[in-house]
């Protein structure tokens, strides 16, 4: 009897833990911050929460770090971005040939984006590192000034977008290889057969039918190059200034190194309602694109 | 004519290893780096001139250890990483299954949104609920926290596996009296192993690495590896050989796993993004 029961309530019984965590540790914390952003709030015992109405946000707007903030993080994700899609989708198709060691070659792509992001972080560091690092030994090399990377506010945020590009080209290639090896043959044996050259094929054949997935490859990375934090605060915490401050960084000094929980979460929300806009634009672009294919 | 039509190709892929080189070095160069420096002494890293060679030293692994608390942090890691984990399987895997047959489709797409928000969003509140409850600096807090990438990641990965899985089996052991749960344990289970690597390889790799959780909810008990190689930083002097080091050693295990297991990392981290 109790074995029926379960059966016919199977949908609701093997949800429920991810329901309950679900309400308790997303919804709930998500109402919370909507709530805080109205308050004025320090975390302290002897000072209760005081509403304030819209001025955690209005304040926003007149605050000298937080619209430079966005233009940063726009900024930062926009330049990492094209170059990981433009890179990562020429190695796909520059390795997509016979050639001996392709595993080796895979597991090497591999490891920028698995490698735990704070070592990298700190790798990065020592070799931006202006008197003992490789950085300067190679841009002396070929002739050029030496820089001080990330220890200035004009190279900062170039130098950690270098870093974010090597961290996750491999992403796109990795995905837009297994688009590759997806595609059925048919179209490039009717494309060799008409006397297509390697360069047509590859403009008429293989990228068209490539699209949806270079289209996948652009919103997993989009997705995530807009809240970038690893790299950045075990870099340079936001610094040096505010010059690799982004909308990430900024509502974390907010919240935990300036304890203004209100305007951490008025941060937090705009910040929220950006990067969700954002992704559902680009789903339904997409979603228009692959119909209209 | 065939005589250069050879040695054409044999130039192109000449040309095409080379390349192919070159964006290999790119790639691993950092990592060759960090342990190169890593085997440094002071003195012969603060040298440029012995970038390359050098006379091999031990030392910065053993200062790693006597010198910071290296240990603990990696007891931490191991124990959160694993049991978010194990939870993550506990509560997903039925919850993905349940998705896969029963076309909830609203789950997917809560899981998408959970996916693009910003983690930060949700540690401001947490922050302050884990006080209110006391539960700040525990462990409970940090592997409540990780469920949230790794219980998210195992269903996003499952359900697509479970959908492909043939409905004919299940069938056949309804028919054969076998209920609807005890089919789930003793066949969809077993047949979904695959899956259950890819994913559950994955859900601990993002545990290993993440920072921003236990930098904000961690203390020094309980802080995990990557909140604690960030705060040798700030001790008065960098020993950039130590640090090195110490980064190689927080790399080396998901270097590892993803060098034996890379088809099912590859797997997992593509998963979704190419329907066939």
């Amino acid at each position: 009897m109790i074995l029926k029961w379960v059966d016919k309530n199977l949908k609701y019984i093997f949800t429920l833990p991810t329901i309950i965590f679900v309400l308790a540790m997303i919804l709930f914390p998500l109402g919370y911050t909507l709530v805080l952003s109205f308050f004025e709030w320090g975390m302290s015992n002897s000072v209760p929460m005081k509403f304030i109405g819209l001025e955690n946000y209005t304040s926003l707007f007149t605050d000298d770090r937080f619209l430079p903030a966005v233009g940063r993080t726009f900024y930062f994700s926009a330049v990492a971005l094209f170059f990981e899609v433009l890179l990562g989708v020429s190695i796909a198709l520059f390795l997509n040939r016979e050639m001996a060691g392709k595993n080796i070659v895979k597991t090497a792509f591999l490891l920028p984006m698995v490698a735990t992001p704070v070592a990298v972080g700190l790798v990065w560091t020592l070799i931006y590192e202006p008197t003992i690092g490789i950085a300067n030994v190679i841009v002396k090399a070929v002739g050029l000034k030496p820089l001080v990377w990330l220890g200035s506010p004009d190279t900062a945020l170039a130098s950690l977008m270098l870093v974010d590009i090597w961290q996750w080209t491999p992403m796109v290639m990795l995905v837009v290889l297994a688009g590759i090896s997806s595609l059925s043959t048919e179209p490039f044996e009717s494309a060799m057969v008409d006397g297509a050259t390697k360069w047509q094929t590859l403009w008429k054949v293989t990228l068209p039918l490539l699209r949806p997935t270079i289209f996948t490859a652009i919103l997993l990375r989009l997705i995530d190059v807009l809240k970038t934090f690893d790299i950045i605060y075990a870099t340079t915490q936001g610094g040096p200034g505010f010059a690799t401050e982004t909308m990430n960084i900024l509502s974390f000094r907010h919240a935990f190194e300036y304890f203004q929980f209100g305007k951490a979460s008025a941060t937090l929300v705009i910040f929220f309602v950006i990067v969700l806009s954002i992704a559902a634009i680009f789903i339904k672009v997409k979603n228009k694109v692959e119909v209209d294919y | 004519m065939a005589k250069t039509a050879k040695s054409n190709k044999i130039t192109g892929n000449i040309i095409f290893y080379l390349l192919l080189v070159i964006i290999l070095i790119c790639a691993t160069f950092p990592f060759i780096w960090m342990v190169l420096a890593s085997f440094k002494s002071m003195v012969d890293l603060l040298n440029v001139d012995k970038m390359f060679i050098f006379k091999p030293t031990f030392q910065p692994y053993l200062d790693v250890f006597s010198k910071y608390d290296f240990l603990r942090p990696i007891f931490n890691s191991l124990l959160v990483g694993v049991v978010s984990t194990v939870l993550s399987l506990i509560f997903g895997l039925p919850t993905s299954y349940s998705i896969a047959r029963e076309k909830q489709t609203i789950f997917s797409g809560i899981i998408l949104v959970i996916r693009i928000i910003p983690a930060i969003s949700f540690l401001v509140p947490w922050y302050i609920i884990f006080n209110k409850l006391g539960l700040t600096g525990t462990y409970t807090a940090l592997i409540l926290a990780h469920l949230l990438v790794s219980l998210p990641l195992i269903i996003w990965i499952m359900i697509p596996y479970y959908e492909q899985l043939p409905k004919e089996l299940e069938q056949a052991a309804w028919v054969d009296g076998c209920s609807r749960v005890g089919t789930f344990f003793k066949i969809m289970l077993p047949l979904s192993t695959p899956g259950i690597l890819t994913s559950s390889i994955l859900a601990f790799i993002f545990s290993w690495n993440n920072f921003i959780f236990a930098l904000v909810l961690g203390t020094n008990d309980t802080k995990t590896l990557p909140t604690a190689v960030f705060n040798f930083v700030s001790y008065t002097e960098i020993n950039w050989s130590s640090l090195m080091a110490a980064a190689v050693l927080i790399t080396l295990p998901i270097l590892i796993i993803s060098l034996a297991l890379q088809r099912y990392v590859i797997a997992g981290l593509t998963a979704g993004a190419v329907k066939g």
